[in-house]
C-alpha cells in the first residue's frame, strides 16, 4: 500500500490495518516521519523527535510478530506526547529553559500504558513554558504555528499536541488541560480534545503546574480516537493519590447509538454573551439544532457564576502553581546558574534565568494571593466562589445530562495579537476554565469554519466520570456532520 | 487598592526571583491590571460557603508501608546540576565567622 496515504487515517483505521498485516510497523514509521520532515519545518509542532528510537522498536515489533499477529491496540501506533509528561530516557522540557537537559529516569503512568501496548512515540510537542498560556508564545523554544493558517496561533498550552494532530505528524497525541490547554487548542485546529474527569487520569509523571486542575486527555483526529485512547490511560494509579478509584467503562461501546434520544441537553445563556465572536455563535447555534434533531431535548439552563470563572481560575491556578514550580531551585534538577555568590543568589539568579516572562508573572501572582494579608481576599475567596461554581453544575445536571457551549470566544487569533496583554490571554480561556473548576469531563470538537477557513469547535461538558455519555453526544453529532473530512492544506 | 512597586520587590523575594528594573515595573502595572478584574469575587456572596481544594473530596490516601522499588541514587542524581558522593552539591552555606 502506498504509505503516502498512512498519515492521513484515524487510530482506529491504522489499527485496523496493522492488526489485519496490511502494514507493517516499519511502513508505519517511515510514513509518519516522512510526513514530519514535510510539514514540520512550517508547523514546528515538535521539540524534541524520536526517529531513531521509533525505528528500532518497529523493526522489533515486525521481527517479533513474524508469522503471528497478536496484538495490542495502540501497537505500532504513532503517538506524540506533551513535553510536560514524563518518558524516561527523552528528554523532558516543559517548553523551558529551566529543564532544558532533563532527562526523566520514569515514565508518567500514561506514558507506561502506552508502552506497555508498544506503542511508538514520535517525539515530544511544544507548549507554553510548563503549560502556561493559550497559543504557545510563551514556549522558550519559539511558538507552534496553525497548520490551518500559519500566521495563527495554534492555541495551547497543548498547542504542539493539536497541530501536530491536525497536520498528521502523529495518528494521535496526548495533551493536558488545566484550563481549556486541551480543548482551546483542539478547536483552533479543527481537531477533537478530551478533557476527562479530574481524577480519571493519573497525573503521575505529569509536570505539575495547578494540581487540583492538571488532567492529562487525548487529542485525536475523530471522536473514536479518542475514546480509544482515554480507554488505553484511565484508571486508578497507586500512585497519584488523587486518581479515582472507579471503574473504567469500554468508551467504544458508548459509540454505539447513533441518535440522542431521551438525552437532555442544556444550554446555558451565560456562555453566549458579550465578547463572542458572531461566526462562532451562528457555528455553535446551528450544531445545537442539529444535536436537537438528533433527538437531544435542548433545554435552557442558567450557570451565573460563570462571569467569575476567569478571576477565580487566575487566583487558585496560579496559588498552587508558585508552589509546586518551588521546586525549581538549581539543586536536583534543572538550570543551575553558573554565577552566585550564595546559595539565596543561588536560588534567585537561578529562576530568574530558567523561567520566562509568563512563568514569572503567574509565580508573582501565586505568591502575592497566598501572602500574609492577602490570604483571605484573594486565595480564600476565590476557593469560596470555586464551591458555587460546582454547586451550579450539581444543580444544572440534575436536569440536564450533557451542557454544550462554544470552546472559545474567537477562532485562532494571530501572533502577537494578545501577548503583550496578559488578561487579554487569559479571557480567552473564559469558557473552558469552569469545567477544569467543577472537576468535569469535557471535550471539544469541530463544529464548522469561519469565512476565512479556520475551525469552530463545540463543547460538550458532562457529569463526573460520565466521559461515556461525553462521547456517545460527541459521536452521533460527528456522525452526522462532515467537518472532519476537511483538512489543512499546511503551507 | 493597587500592588506599590515595593510590594512587588517583597513577592519576589518571597518567590525566590531577581526581578529587572524592567521587570519590576512591567510587573507592578500588569499585576495590578490582573488584580482590578480578580476584584469581580467580591460581588458573588460567599457567606458560609465553604472553600473547594480539591474536587473529590478525598483526604489522606494512605498505602502499607512497606519497601517499594524506588530510583537508585544514581538516577536520583542524574539530573543534578552538581552531584559528589550520592550527595547533592550546593554553595557553601554555613560562613565561617
Amino acid at each position: 500500500m502506498a504509505l503516502t496515504a498512512l498519515h492521513k487515517m484515524t487510530l482506529a483505521e491504522l489499527q485496523r490495518k496493522f492488526t489485519a498485516g496490511d502494514v507493517t510497523a516499519t511502513e508505519i514509521v517511515r510514513a509518519y516521519f516522512l510526513r514530519v520532515a514535510h510539514v514540520e519545518p512550517k508547523v514546528n509542532a515538535y521539540l524534541t523527535q524520536c526517529k531513531e528510537a521509533a525505528v528500532a522498536q518497529a523493526e522489533r515489533l515486525d521481527q517479533s510478530l513474524k508469522g503471528w499477529r497478536k496484538t495490542t491496540p495502540l501497537m505500532a501506533m504513532p503517538l506524540a506526547v506533551k513535553d510536560n509528561i514524563c518518558t524516561e530516557g527523552v528528554r523532558t522540557t516543559c517548553a523551558s529553559r529551566m529543564l532544558e537537559s532533563f532527562v526523566p529516569p520514569y515514565d508518567a503512568t500514561v506514558v507506561a500504558k502506552l508502552r506497555a501496548q508498544n506503542y511508538l512515540l514520535v517525539g515530544k510537542t511544544n507548549l507554553d513554558e510548563f503549560a502556561m498560556g493559550s497559543s504557545t508564545e510563551n514556549s522558550a523554544y519559539g511558538a507552534s504555528r496553525n497548520p490551518w493558517n500559519v500566521q495563527t496561533v495554534p492555541g495551547g498550552s497543548s498547542g504542539g499536541s493539536a497541530a501536530a494532530v491536525a497536520a498528521d505528524e502523529c495518528v494521535a497525541a496526548l495533551g493536558s488541560d488545566t484550563g481549556g490547554s486541551i480543548r482551546q487548542p483542539a478547536a483552533f485546529c479543527g481537531v477533537v480534545g478530551l478533557k476527562p474527569t479530574y481524577g480519571r487520569v493519573s497525573r503521575y509523571g505529569l509536570v505539575a503546574f495547578a494540581s487540583s486542575l492538571d488532567q492529562i486527555g487525548p487529542i485525536t483526529k475523530d471522536v473514536t480516537d479518542a475514546a480509544i485512547l482515554l480507554g488505553a490511560i484511565a484508571g486508578h494509579d497507586p500512585r497519584d493519590s488523587t486518581s479515582a478509584n472507579v471503574p473504567v467503562p469500554d468508551y467504544l461501546k458508548a459509540l454505539k447509538r447513533k441518535d440522542l434520544k431521551r438525552l437532555k441537553v442544556g444550554v446555558p445563556a451565560e456562555y453566549f454573551a458579550d465578547g463572542l465572536d458572531p461566526e462562532v455563535e451562528q457555528a455553535v447555534r446551528t450544531a445545537i439544532e442539529g444535536l436537537r434533531e438528533l433527538g437531544a431535548d435542548i433545554r435552557e439552563i442558567k450557570l451565573p457564576t460563570t462571569d467569575a470563572a476567569v478571576a477565580t481560575y487566575y487566583v487558585i491556578a496560579t496559588a498552587e502553581a508558585s508552589s509546586n514550580l518551588a521546586r525549581y531551585d538549581g539543586v536536583k534538577f534543572g538550570l543551575r546558574t553558573s554565577d552566585s555568590k550564595d546559595l539565596l543568589d543561588m536560588y534567585l539568579r537561578t529562576r530568574a534565568e530558567g523561567f520566562g516572562p509568563e512563568v514569572k508573572r503567574r509565580i508573582m501572582l501565586g505568591t502575592y494571593v497566598l501572602s500574609a494579608g492577602y490570604y483571605d481576599a484573594y486565595y480564600g475567596k476565590a476557593q469560596a466562589v470555586r464551591t458555587l461554581i460546582r454547586r451550579e453544575f450539581d444543580a444544572a445536571f440534575e436536569t440536564v445530562d450533557l451542557i454544550v457551549t462554544p470552546v472559545t470566544p474567537t477562532t485562532a487569533f494571530k501572533f502577537g495579537e494578545k501577548s503583550q496583554d496578559p488578561l487579554q490571554m487569559y479571557l480567552s480561556d473564559i469558557y473552558t476554565i469552569s469545567a477544569n473548576l467543577a472537576g468535569l469531563p469535557a471535550i471539544s470538537l469541530p463544529c464548522g469554519f469561519s469565512k476565512a477557513g479556520m475551525p469552530i469547535g463545540l463543547q460538550l461538558i458532562g457529569r463526573p466520570f460520565e466521559e461515556d455519555t461525553l462521547l456517545r453526544g460527541a459521536h452521533a453529532y460527528e456522525q452526522a456532520t462532515t467537518w472532519r473530512s476537511k483538512k489543512p492544506l499546511v503551507r | 487598592m493597587a500592588i506599590t512597586k515595593q510590594e512587588v520587590e517583597k513577592v519576589a523575594r518571597l518567590a525566590r526571583l531577581a526581578l529587572s528594573e524592567a521587570e519590576t515595573t512591567a510587573f507592578s502595572q500588569q499585576l495590578n491590571q490582573i488584580l482590578v478584574y480578580v476584584q469581580k469575587l467580591k460581588t458573588f456572596s460567599t457567606e458560609d460557603v465553604e472553600p473547594t481544594s480539591t474536587v473529590l473530596g478525598e483526604t489522606n490516601v494512605f498505602r502499607p508501608d512497606q519497601v517499594q522499588a524506588s530510583l537508585s541514587p544514581e538516577q536520583a542524581l542524574g539530573n543534578a546540576p552538581d552531584a559528589e558522593a550520592s550527595c547533592f552539591r550546593v554553595p557553601k552555606i554555613i560562613q565561617e565567622s
